[in-house]
């Protein structure tokens, strides 16, 4: 199954997930630098974390026009897999493959912390091999994780059974005190309605190995390669 | 002509004049001039601290390397290369600019060497939180940092913060950064061969911090109003982008030497690539891009713009080379040439404006001050301990000591920055030492920083070998062995001899500490003329040390682990509270000696607690430091919000005042625990070595209970420890009213 | 009642990495004839007063003091009656 890393000037967390898919999982995977628009062979594609621009102006708002991602959207649209983590999630934000929006974090800060979150779909090529409800331990590192839609946009993800995960405590509970970054509904991360498109705040790369502190989030991967082999 | 004002201005005195005539053979034009004042400062030339920084060793347990703008060590066919700067007086005045540029320079210094850095570690110090203007510069270089460490990429995974009373109006920012490159990919800072080409490389030149180096470092700060016009503004999205540029380009092989643009930007970099490749420079001025109009020659020089990289390429390779810089969107231009009559030489549209010989401009004359101890040093380090009241309670004591933010936790500090980057981090900030594994091997890196200002200022010798004992000491107990060094030297007026004598006896106190440790100081950095109206800082000489750790697998922290293990206290507590925190907090009191060190005994413990971690018998190991004794026991049961475990240490039998016993900063004292059944393969290795070692006491329960000879002097619930401690940062920081009161600067 | 417009830039002489990155990307999606593009802010205020004047001192105490950064930052403002 091979894997495509997508790098923006910028990104951060290309190198991570690179690793983790290549060592951890032992797939064949390449770099695919943002001016390259050919992403023919690529089973699935991921947008990894880090500041691509800066930041600058709106996370997100100008690799959203790299070149590359017009065949991102094809990709998409024809069915492909594509993963988007923290910046890569507010880049398909922008991108329209995903509705809704990242506001900056309510205590205006950025954060670096473990936390929980909970399954909340296991019907996607992300998180089948997961158990519905399971608690993951997974970390977050960004400023801009508080997730916004509007009424209607809320209404269809939910319609759709779009959400994905869910901040949590450690033992399950989702209220407002887990909450870390003040996201609609402690939305941690979702699909959209065809389900080929995950974005997530938190960093499964950082989760895939016991040494780092804990290995929740290598099923994620597991998951997208079981589902490519099943296909 | 030059009129003894212009060379004044400059920082230069009537000698050092003198001098440049003799070199040139003539009046040295503007520019000329301005180069020799920048490279004959304290910060490039380090004219007042050369002759002592010799004393410190270069050789130690591992081969060393030293370089032109960093140093470090080989581990197998690995180069570690790190060092620590200081971003002080930037900071003080404009503290998000001013850590954000101390972090960028630092990690400049790291990939210039062709090493991809892979950790951040900050040691900081200001004034009392109940100032604004501390509280307001605090939250100023956090956010700093967090904006540039974050945005490029490199995990901050630990550091120090001190808040002292001495820090008022000179705040210290010191960066560290590590790095890591196959040995064989190692790149010099140097010129070399006639006819290759000089590169310009990343961002256009503006009048960012003209004279920064020069104006800011070498004077102390008077009303800092003139100096804010100076300030460099960092990029870190450029630097990124910077980072993978270079480091592609290095990989051609095609790149004969780099060294990136950092204070005084072209004047270091031009002077030392030729001085340390024995060549000649010459350069087209008009070429450097520029974003600013009408640039003079001198502010061309002078600039400190940021995130820009000066290369030596291979004459037929330019293009290659460009199209890397092209690629990450960055200026790559060829400005000039290698030549090989050992002359740098600057061209302006044609006309030659400096002709300086390399080794003169790098050659600094160096000074020899006086040293002599302060009047009221030895008043200072009289302490009459029995005029010293004892507390009636000491749970409320040790509650209001780990409130007080010197000691409290930092997690509201590294929260905000991305420690877990590169997933690397395997010991993350908020333990003894931070561990970073190194991929593909079974090997990691600890780090820390550590200095006690206060023991420096009552003892300077004896502070500063505390300094390297105490980083020895939290590196073993993350379970690596210490290997090098690097530090940062903060001080006041080098031309005061009570100064110059506190500087002197630490280079002495690190020197003979490293000597004793086996590690060699690799790099480092000077930063004199710490001082504001009110006085000079507390000496304090940042130590920053990296270990090594075999085998990631054998690692520890500093949290309990488990319910019913034993805890060992390795090493012996004196009846010590000079320089205490205790001291300080509670009877406002900075008065005395600072602990005793033994610098055997403190190798006994260390190494009793590195070999027990190493063969895996250890659940937790945690220094004592500020604080003392109850601190860190408090601490070991706290540090892990989610599996806070309590302790009763009732096996403890001394005849001395208690609160000493409690919360003396007796040095070389480790804390243990570990399950019953190893608890004698420790005692075995602790007599191997030497350590003084006792069984203190049990974990478990909910609450910190401490008896002395039976008699119970603390009892605390682990919620309240927890809440003071974690919280002990937090409650100062009221946001934005306090920018209110900053601006009138009035600190 | 006062309606004010206060736009917080950065000073001249002050590099703006924003927004040289802004006008690449805006180049690199076709929009040729860009000099130069800075980013900066608006603030937008009511103020409760009759006298324009103490309104106009009023804002200028804000900006000195908290709204912009004198080492980096300048401020202009439009100040109108609010309807």
């Amino acid at each position: 199954m091979k894997f495509g890393v997508i790098v923006f000037p910028g990104s951060n967390c290309d190198q991570d997930c690179f690793y983790v898919i290549q060592d951890i999982l032992k797939q064949p995977v390449k770099y695919i630098w943002h001016q390259d628009t050919n992403v023919r062979g690529f089973d699935c594609l991921v947008l990894p974390g880090g500041f691509s621009y800066g930041d600058y102006l709106r996370t997100g708002a100008v690799a959203r026009f790299s070149p590359v991602m017009k065949s991102v959207v094809e990709f998409a649209n024809k069915g492909g897999l594509v993963i988007g983590i923290c910046n890569g999630f507010q880049i398909l934000l922008e991108a329209g493959l995903l509705p809704g929006v990242m506001l900056r974090n309510t205590n205006l800060h950025f954060i670096c912390k473990y936390v929980y979150i909970r399954i909340e779909n296991t019907e996607t090529p992300f998180t089948a091999l997961y158990k519905n409800n399971q608690i993951l331990k997974i970390p977050i590192a960004h400023n801009e994780g508080n997730y916004y839609i509007d009424e209607k946009g809320l209404e269809q993800i939910h319609r759709n059974n779009q959400i994905v995960f869910k901040y949590c405590s450690k033992d399950g509970i989702v209220r407002k005190k887990y909450n870390p970054n003040g996201a609609m509904e402690n939305i941690a991360g979702m699909v959209n309605s065809k389900r080929n498109v995950l974005g997530m705040m938190p960093h499964p790369e950082r989760s895939a190995e016991k040494i780092l502190g804990s290995d929740s989030g290598f099923l994620i991967f597991q998951s997208i390669i079981q589902w490519l082999k099943d296909k | 002509m030059i009129s003894p004002r212009d060379y004044t201005m400059l920082g230069l005195n009537e000698e050092e004049y003198k001098k440049i005539l003799d070199i040139l053979k003539r009046q040295p034009t503007p520019t000329e001039l301005a180069m020799f004042s920048v490279e004959w400062s304290e910060h490039c030339g380090y004219i007042h601290s050369k002759k002592w920084l010799k004393l410190l060793p270069r050789k130690g347990k591992y081969q060393t390397l030293i370089g032109e703008d960093s140093g470090g060590i080989i581990v197998g066919d690995l180069a570690i290369v790190f060092k620590m700067e200081s971003h002080n007086h930037p900071s003080q005045v404009e503290p998000v600019e001013g850590s954000k540029t101390g972090i960028g320079g630092i990690i400049r210094d790291i990939f210039t060497t062709g090493a991809r850095p892979i950790a951040l570690l900050d040691s900081l110090r200001f004034g009392s939180l109940h100032q604004p203007y501390n509280r307001y510069l605090l939250t100023g270089v956090v956010d700093g940092i967090q904006f540039y460490g974050n945005c490029v990429g490199v995990p901050t995974i630990g550091g120090e913060i001190y808040f002292e009373d001495s820090y008022r109006g000179n705040c210290l920012v010191n960066a560290m950064c590590i790095g890591v490159v196959k040995k064989d990919k190692l790149v010099r800072a140097r010129a070399q061969g006639a006819g290759n080409l000089i590169i310009y490389a990343g961002a256009s030149t503006g009048r960012d911090g003209i004279g920064g180096c020069s104006i800011l470092a070498s004077q102390e700060f008077k009303a800092s109003e003139e100096k804010r016009p100076t300030v460099q503004i960092g990029d870190p999205f450029t630097e990124k982008c910077l980072i993978e540029a270079t480091l592609e380009a290095l990989s051609t092989g095609h790149v004969v030497g780099i060294k990136d643009m950092g204070a005084a930007g072209l004047t270091c970099a031009t002077s030392e690539m030729a001085s340390a490749g024995n060549s000649g420079i010459e350069i087209e001025l008009q070429r450097v891009p520029r974003r600013e109009a009408n640039m003079q020659p001198w502010e061309v020089m002078m600039s400190e713009s940021q995130e820009r990289m000066l290369l030596c390429v291979k004459k037929d390779k330019e293009k290659e080379i460009k199209d890397i810089f092209a690629k990450w969107g960055l200026y790559a231009v060829a400005i000039g040439k290698v030549t090989d009559d050992g002359i740098v030489r600057l061209k302006d549209k044609g006309n030659t404006v400096v002709e300086i010989n390399a080794h003169a401009l790098t050659q600094a004359p160096l000074y020899d001050m006086p040293a002599k101890k302060p009047l009221h040093q030895d008043e200072l380090n009289s302490l009459d301990v029995s005029k010293i009241k004892e507390p009636s309670g000491y749970n409320q004591i040790l509650l209001k000591l780990l409130g007080s933010p010197s000691i409290a936790s930092k997690e509201w500090v590294y929260q905000q920055y991305d420690h877990m980057v590169q997933t690397n981090t395997v010991v993350l900030p908020g333990s003894d030492a931070a561990v970073i594994r190194l991929k593909n091997t079974h090997k990691a890196i600890a780090a820390t920083t550590d200095c006690n200002g206060r023991y420096c200022y009552l003892n300077p010798y004896r502070g500063a070998q505390i300094a390297v004992a105490e980083a020895v000491r939290n590196l073993v107990c993350s379970g690596a062995e210490p290997a090098a060094v690097t530090d940062c030297l903060n001080f006041g007026n080098p031309k005061k001899p009570d100064r110059f004598w506190q500087f002197k006896n630490c280079v002495e106190g690190i020197a003979s500490a490293c000597e004793f440790f086996n590690v060699s100081v690799v790099s480092g950095n000077v930063s004199f003329y710490n001082e504001s109206p009110k006085g000079a800082i507390y000496p304090t000489p940042s130590i920053g040390m990296i270990g090594i750790v075999e085998n990631v697998k054998r690692i520890c922290t500093q949290n309990f682990k488990k319910e019913e293990d034993v805890i060992i206290l390795l090493g012996v507590t004196k009846e010590e509270l000079g320089g205490s925190q205790y001291l300080k907090e509670i009877h406002q009191l900075v008065k005395g000696d600072c602990p005793d060190l033994n610098l055997n005994s403190e190798n006994a413990v260390c190494a009793t607690a590195l070999e027990a971690i190493r063969r895996g018998y250890v659940n937790s190991a945690h220094d004592c430091s500020e604080g003392g004794l109850a601190a860190a026991l408090a601490e070991c049961c706290i540090s892990d919000k989610e599996n806070m475990i309590g302790a009763v240490i009732n096996n403890l039998n001394f005849n001395m005042r208690k609160d000493a016993l409690l919360f003396g900063e007796s040095q070389s004292r480790i804390i243990l625990s570990c399950s019953k059944k190893v608890v004698s393969k420790i005692r075995a290795i602790a007599k191997k070595h030497k350590s003084p070692y006792s069984i203190i006491g049990e974990t478990g329960g909910k609450n910190l209970i401490i008896l002395n000879k039976e008699k119970k002097i603390i009892d605390l619930p682990l919620e309240l420890l927890s809440q003071k401690w974690r919280n002990g940062l937090h409650r100062y920081i009221r946001g934005i009213e306090d920018v209110r009161d900053i601006r009138n600067l009035s600190s | 009642m006062f309606k004010a417009e206060i736009y917080i830039t950065l000073k001249k002489t002050v590099v703006d990495p924003q927004g040289a990155t802004i006008k690449h990307a805006l180049e690199s999606m076709g929009y040729r004839h860009l000099e130069e593009v800075r980013i900066g802010k608006l603030i937008t205020m009511k103020l409760a007063f009759d006298d324009k004047k103490k309104a106009e001192e009023e804002i200028t105490g804000m900006c000195k003091k908290l709204l912009a950064n004198p080492i980096i930052e300048d401020y202009r403002f439009k100040i109108e009656e609010a309807r």
